[in-house]
């Protein structure tokens, strides 16, 4: 990895945020801690149960790829406390937007784990139904989804004044919405326009980054000299540096993030620092371009295992919890592969339903000059086969 | 000579531009460490230095607007885009500066710039990543556009871009990178902007470029064991566009078939068509006819096969055009 120094650099002097340390033991913190204090030993385990479905339904996705299965897998390895920890204490009514990496945002969020795999094995370009889930599809052009959430924010708030304003407010919470995304997706220039927009309209977005270090082979020094969170104050918004793989501090940062917006006072960035443990994609080779040594290093800070060790040491949770929470990992993971195997590939005719909303005169005729196409090969074949049947006759 | 991949001929296209003039660089997301997604600039950071192979932070924005300002500074920058659904971030730097700066000034800045965007479809990739956006930027005046189908024309195109002091895009055929060829250091093929005719023949001509001219080749060798011949010829350059080699060729022949990956509708060969229409209107036995894909986003890896033409469909486009 290139060091990078720079003449005339002016550092950060952000906070970094901690809950849950190295050792697993929690550490005060003056902005963060009050809003983890109500954590139940029940929730922890429920945050530890997600965290360990997301990774062995990652190790199931590589190895499906890796069998053909799949067309291609995005390993979300290292980044499930980031991912749970922000999705966790967001309300169903919150809109999220993915990037292509938040495959544990997804699972919390209920979407079944076959269900997301439809887009990785070639099948769908979307997956699931986003009003169900109230889940983004994945947008792969980078930073893209960033102003389309903070669009869906401001029309959240313009839903709940213009409520007000005609005498029968909304009930509950205001809504809020998070846009994901990375520190590579972090420098494309939509995301500048996304925050100033956000900033502009005070709209209830949480631009949550998860910064894993790399960019595919791009190093984060490449990206930024300091850390992300510091650009939110150039926008004039709150920005938070957290340890993403600390599930107390990210879960505390969100609900104080989330918080914020729904008192109106948005846009909130969180930058949550973490690591992708594995490869960028089944397509890449990372000893290409980052040292062994760097990826021990941050397979010491792993957020499951700290958890873990909490939940073992502070909180006396015992192995059986371990042991089952595993088996049932297991169990879903295997009900996953079984579902993937026997998904049936789509009928391309289908496609040329999708495209419009209103009936298409071009789309309307191709689709027939498809059919037509396909139909000749059929007749085609019919009367080889007669032939061949007539010769074996 | 060597025997190359269409990548690797690219590889060694591009570090004898590098070799060759010390204001040659380039820029792009991975190409550095990584050599890029497809590898395609592999060594040359080691080779030429980081200063010359900037592995830039994402922004595609940044690497066209960037070298916009490098190139009226004297410099020669090859830009990498990582896969043609990621262009459009840099649409407006191409179409709106890239493009006009010449005329804008009356020619007094030149933007002697390269665009190195990997095209096309079949590779079994998600969304974004198969794209054939050439119309789009052929329709803008201003840019040049070439596409190799061979590693002779990739080796030589990429010096002959980045040589030329108008931008040029090089669309290069990302599933035909592994594809070996011929590569002969010694003697340029030429005008980089003239049509090839690859194959002669006399009863009709197949027009295509980039990733489908192999499929042409294979349509040109089924249709000869039914008795017909076809002549194929490889566009090379879609901007400009070499109409005087396929006007002559359809004089010959009388018919013309023009095979695509991108849309048919709006896309190349409707251009193609109506020009050899205007310029050789009573040559013509049948109606021009264009095989392209369908008015669709490009659809999930599954379906992809019914979506891009294929030999079949280029075929059938043949047949009906002999049936006339
Ligand atoms: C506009 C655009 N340019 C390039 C790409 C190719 N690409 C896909 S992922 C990626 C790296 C993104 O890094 P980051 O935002 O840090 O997210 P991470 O992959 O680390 O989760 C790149 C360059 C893309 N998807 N979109
Ligand atoms: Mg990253």
């Amino acid at each position: 990895m290139e060091s990078r120094s720079h003449a005339g650099a002016v550092p950060s002097t952000l906070t970094r945020h901690q809950l849950l340390d190295e050792q697993g033991v929690v550490a005060e913190d003056p902005l963060l801690s009050p809003y983890a204090a109500d954590i139940t030993v029940e929730e922890l385990q429920h945050l530890y149960r997600s965290m360990t479905l997301a990774r062995r339904v990652d190790e199931e996705g590589t190895s499906l790829q890796r069998q053909g299965q799949l067309v291609l897998w995005v390993p979300l390895r290292g980044q499930e406390a980031a991912q749970v920890g922000s999705v966790w204490p967001t309300h169903p009514s919150d809109r999220i937007y993915p990037s292509y990496r938040e495959h544990a945002v997804a699972f919390e969020r209920g979407v079944p784990p076959a269900e997301l795999m439809r887009y990785f094995r070639g099948l769908s370009a979307g997956g699931w139904d986003p009003e169900q889930y109230n889940l983004n599809p994945y947008t792969v052009v980078l930073g893209s989804q960033t102003l389309h959430a903070v669009g869906y924010a401001m029309g959240a708030s313009l839903d709940r004044k213009a409520a007000e304003d005609s005498g029968s407010p909304l009930d509950g919470d205001p809504e809020a919405v998070i846009a994901y995304f990375g520190d590579g997706a972090s420098t494309e220039g939509e995301v500048h326009e996304a925050m100033v927009f956000a900033a502009s309209y005070d709209a209830p977005v949480l631009f949550f980054i998860q910064n894993n270090q790399w960019a595919i082979s791009v190093p984060f020094a490449t990206q930024s000299r300091v850390p992300l969170a510091t650009r939110a104050a150039g926008y004039g918004f709150e920005g938070l540096r957290v340890d993403g793989n600390d599930i107390l501090g990210v879960v505390a940062a969100t609900r104080y993030a989330l918080e914020k917006l729904r008192r109106g006072e948005g846009p909130v960035l969180i930058e949550a620092e973490t690591y992708r443990m594995g490869a960028h994609t089944t397509a890449d080779d990372p000893t290409k371009y980052r040292e062994r040594e760097e990826e021990d290093q941050w397979g010491h800070l792993d957020p499951i295992e700290r958890l873990r060790v909490h939940l073992r040491t502070v909180h006396c949770v015992d192995q059986a919890f371990f042991d089952t929470v595993a088996a049932e990992n297991d169990a879903v993971a295997r009900q996953m592969r079984a579902d993937v195997l026997a998904m049936s590939p789509p009928e391309f005719v289908d496609r040329f339903d999708g495209v419009y909303a209103e009936p298409h005169s071009l789309v309307a005729a191709e689709r027939a000059e498809y059919l037509d196409y396909q139909a000749g090969f059929v007749a085609q074949d019919d009367s080889q086969d007669s032939d061949s049947e007539g010769v074996g006759a | 000579m060597s025997k190359l991949t269409v990548a690797k001929a690219i590889t060694a296209g591009l570090a004898r531009a590098m070799e060759e003039n010390p204001k040659v660089m380039l820029l792009g997301e991975d190409i550095g460490s990584l050599g890029g997604v497809y590898r395609v600039t592999e060594g040359l950071k080691a080779r030429f230095g980081a200063h010359r192979v900037l592995d830039t932070p994402l922004g595609e924005a940044g690497i066209v607007g960037t070298a916009v300002g490098l190139a009226v500074r004297g410099y020669r920058p090859v830009c990498e885009i990582q896969f043609d659904g990621f262009t459009f971030p840099a649409f407006n730097q191409i179409t709106t500066q890239v493009a006009k700066l010449r005329a804008r000034t009356e020619g007094r800045l030149s933007v002697p710039m390269t665009i190195r965007i990997p095209y096309g479809g079949v590779i079994g990739s998600v969304e974004h990543h198969s794209e054939s956006p050439e119309a789009l930027f052929a329709h803008t005046a201003g840019l040049r556009i070439l596409t190799p189908s061979n590693a002779q024309d990739a080796y030589w195109m990429e010096q002959q871009a980045i040589a030329c002091d108008d931008p040029v895009i090089i669309f290069e055929p990302k599933r035909r990178y592994w594809l070996k060829g011929e590569v002969d250091e010694e003697n340029s093929p030429g005008d980089p902007f003239a049509a090839a005719v690859i194959h002669e023949g006399t009863d009709a001509t197949v027009v295509a470029w980039g990733p489908m001219v192999p499929v042409a080749l294979a349509a040109a060798k089924a249709a000869e064991e039914d008795g017909r011949s076809v002549e194929v010829i490889d566009l090379r350059s879609l901007s400009p566009i070499d109409f005087d080699t396929v006007t002559a060729s359809v004089r010959r022949t009388g018919r013309l078939v023009i095979a695509h990956e991108a849309p048919t509708f709006g896309g190349l060969g409707g251009e193609i068509a109506a020009r050899v229409t205007e310029r050789a209107f009573y040559s013509l036995e049948a109606p021009v006819l264009r095989v392209g894909a369908y008015h669709l986003p490009y659809p999930p890896a599954a379906v992809e096969d019914h979506y891009i033409p294929d030999l079949d469909r280029v075929l059938e486009a043949l047949d009906r055009s002999f049936a006339y």
